[in-house]
């Protein structure tokens, strides 16, 4: 394999003249430095700082519910609806369940669905995107209708439909589901970069070296476009947090399974909010908020970054006095 | 001409695969979801619903797929949804009909509340930018388009209606008290019941507006002509009006277009907190209680009310926006 002439790297989700600003690199590098330009980005933007340490505090709680809560989550072995206390630190369920233990063990079932999901449905949307855009002709336009297509579908009640016909489902069922609804959007923002890039001279230079088409795409084109494919995963895990707990809370996941959507499920069917236990309802829909506020934030800074014209004005100023 | 065809093409083209999704979906799942429901009524079922729900969902595996496919689609463009499971013996049509007066009326005043002072803020924000307005809403906005917005529901019934007693937070207007009708009883109370939810879509909606008409109109503000009209000295609340607002709405007004077509399946969750007796209320219903000709129908007309608006929309642009004519 020999070794590629030129490379771009570009920490901006925009096709723009930035695609051609950076240092010959090889492309390989040009991935790892893309990230490592992300994560310096995401030091220096107070938005993307926030989003980064509320998602750290929630992965690990995620990995270490057992140290946080020390009550079972299932187990029903206090009396229905007790107060706040330094026992029961949001009180205790119509079911005799601890309501901290719950929240605590939940954020587990809504990070893997989050992470599994936003990685998957960005998979699907890198191969299809990319390979319409490089492939060109007939399998471009059909690749592209099918997107399309699928773009206009009103998803939510789609998904609704769907798992109505499944009669609700596990964790499995919910992030196959949204895998398979929702990679449209992303693969055709990539899809533009990609068609944006075709005619670069360093595409170019590998098909004339007779590189095979699947090594450009992967080694070439895909390494460029790493912070639009960084934030792409982002609006998909916030998109798959929110439409997961929806689903879960009108009763159309797994009623078993431990998680923010669940509870809130439970407190619905109770009429928790009506029987004075708003927390019930009130702490797991807060959560969500929270998780889906840290991708919407990390996501927004990575819009200033990529469009400096969009960063606040203060902040710029006070760099420039440091 | 050609742009407005081949878009009408697209949007045959997608009502043809979203009325095909609806045929194939039960039919690709593992065990007939119907035939699985028909077995729970034990043969009580009579031979009419019998008859559209083996159109609908192939009970009958006598019949080859490709001809139910054409019954069902003759259904469909005549109209023919069947009976309602649920509101047994209302036609579907008709349990429609009654329920999308009460979303189109919710939702769409409200969308388009939150397209006219999302838009407005918006503009105010990249105007003054760098001012305290500006620093404060991007951050927020962000934050609240992320939240769930049954919840922001949620706690607004805990609020102003639990605690507070200050509005209703159950259905679309008293059923106990009121006569629906024209008389100002009725009509204040459908008001006051529609005060709360609609609150909780302008909340999570809002930010969605002001952050895409503000980042527009910044890039806006740089232009040129906007440089020149304030070398000619022309009034600050013109050159932020006429000139750059002007040319920077174009990305706000087509998604109102897109979103008067997501007005009526767009606040499901809304309504079932609320039990607001509109569409998305009766979708919930009808997956829970297994009608599935019902959520057939109610998918269609979802589906069709977004690529109706999607088309209109392109058209808009067009007409608006010269640049895309040719591009498009």
């Amino acid at each position: 394999m020999s070794m590629p002439i030129s490379g771009v790297t570009t920490t901006t989700g925009q096709p723009g003249p930035e695609l051609s600003a950076g240092p010959a690199a090889g492309p390989a590098r040009a991935g790892t430095q893309g990230l490592t330009r992300i994560g310096r980005a995401v030091r220096h933007n107070r938005k993307a700082t926030v989003g980064a340490v509320l998602l750290g505090i929630f992965i690990l709680v995620a990995i270490f519910p057992g140290v946080i809560a020390k009550d079972s989550p299932s187990g029903d072995n206090y009396a229905p609806r007790l107060g706040v206390s330094t026992a029961h630190l949001l009180g205790t369920t119509a079911y005799g369940q601890d309501m901290w233990a719950q929240l605590i063990w939940g954020t587990r079932n809504v990070l893997i669905i989050a992470l599994v999901v936003g990685l998957a449905t960005t998979a699907i949307a890198v191969l299809i995107g990319v390979a319409a855009a490089y492939l060109g002709g007939a399998a471009d336009g059909s690749l592209s209708v099918l997107t399309d297509v699928l773009l206009v579908i009103p998803l939510f009640p789609l998904l609704i439909i769907i798992a109505g016909y499944a009669h609700g489902g596990g964790t499995l069922v919910l992030i196959l589901v949204i895998t398979l609804t929702s990679w449209s959007y992303t693969a055709r923002q990539l899809r533009a970069q990609a068609l944006s890039l075709r005619k670069r001279d360093f595409l170019e230079a590998a098909r004339v070296r007779g590189e095979r088409q699947l090594y450009i795409i992967v080694v070439e084109v895909i390494p460029t476009m790493t912070s639009l494919i960084v934030a792409s995963f982002l609006t998909n895990a916030l998109y798959a947090v929110l439409f997961a707990s929806s689903l879960q809370f009108i009763g159309l996941g797994d009623p078993n399974t431990q998680s923010w959507g669940t509870m809130l499920y439970w407190a619905q069917n109770n009429a928790a909010l009506q029987t004075g236990q708003p927390l019930w309802a009130i702490a797991p829909g807060a959560c969500i908020a929270l998780l889906g506020a840290a991708f919407a934030l990390l996501n927004y800074a990575f819009d200033e970054i990529g469009n400096p014209a969009l960063r606040p004005v203060r902040r710029t100023r006070v760099k420039r006095a440091g | 001409m050609r742009f407005a065809l081949r878009r009408l093409g697209f949007f045959l083209f997608t009502l043809w695969a979203a009325l095909t999704l609806n045929f194939l979906l039960p039919r690709l799942m593992p065990g007939n979801p119907a035939l699985a429901m028909l077995s729970k009524f034990h043969g009580q079922v009579n031979p009419g619903t019998i008859k559209a729900l083996d159109i609908l969902f192939g009970i009958n595996t006598n019949q080859g797929l490709w001809s139910q496919y054409v019954i069902y689609l003759h259904h469909v463009f005549t109209g023919n949804f069947g009976t309602s499971l649920d509101f047994y013996p209302a036609s579907v049509s008709s349990v429609i009909g009654g329920a999308i007066w009460w979303t189109v009326g919710l939702v769409g005043i409200t969308t388009i509340l939150a397209f006219a002072l999302g838009t407005g803020l918006g503009m105010l924000a990249a105007w003054r930018r760098g001012s305290r307005l500006d620093s404060v809403m991007p951050p927020v906005f962000v934050i609240t388009s992320a939240i769930p917005y049954f919840w922001v529901g949620m706690v607004l019934v805990l609020i102003f209606g639990i605690t507070l007693h200050w509005l209703p937070t159950q259905g679309g207007f008293n059923v106990a008290t009121d006569t629906p009708g024209l008389n100002p009883a009725f009509i204040g109370d459908v008001f006051s019941h529609a005060v709360l939810p609609a609150a909780a879509l302008l909340i999570t909606t809002i930010g969605t507006w002001i952050l895409t008409m503000r980042n527009t109109m910044i890039s806006t503000l740089a232009e040129d002509y906007v440089r020149m009209a304030r070398a000619k000295g022309l009034p600050g609340r013109r050159i932020m009006v006429n000139y750059a607002a002007r040319n920077a709405i174009l990305p706000n007004l087509t998604g109102f277009a897109m979103s008067l077509g997501f007005v009526v399946g767009g606040a499901i969750l809304i309504e079932y907190v609320f039990n607001y007796p509109g569409v998305g209320y009766m979708l919930l219903q009808a997956v829970q209680g297994e009608d599935f000709p019902l959520m057939q129908a109610l998918f269609l007309l979802i589906t069709l009310a977004v690529l109706v608006a999607i088309l209109l929309a392109d058209i808009a642009t067009a007409l608006l926006d010269p640049r895309t004519r040719s591009a498009g």
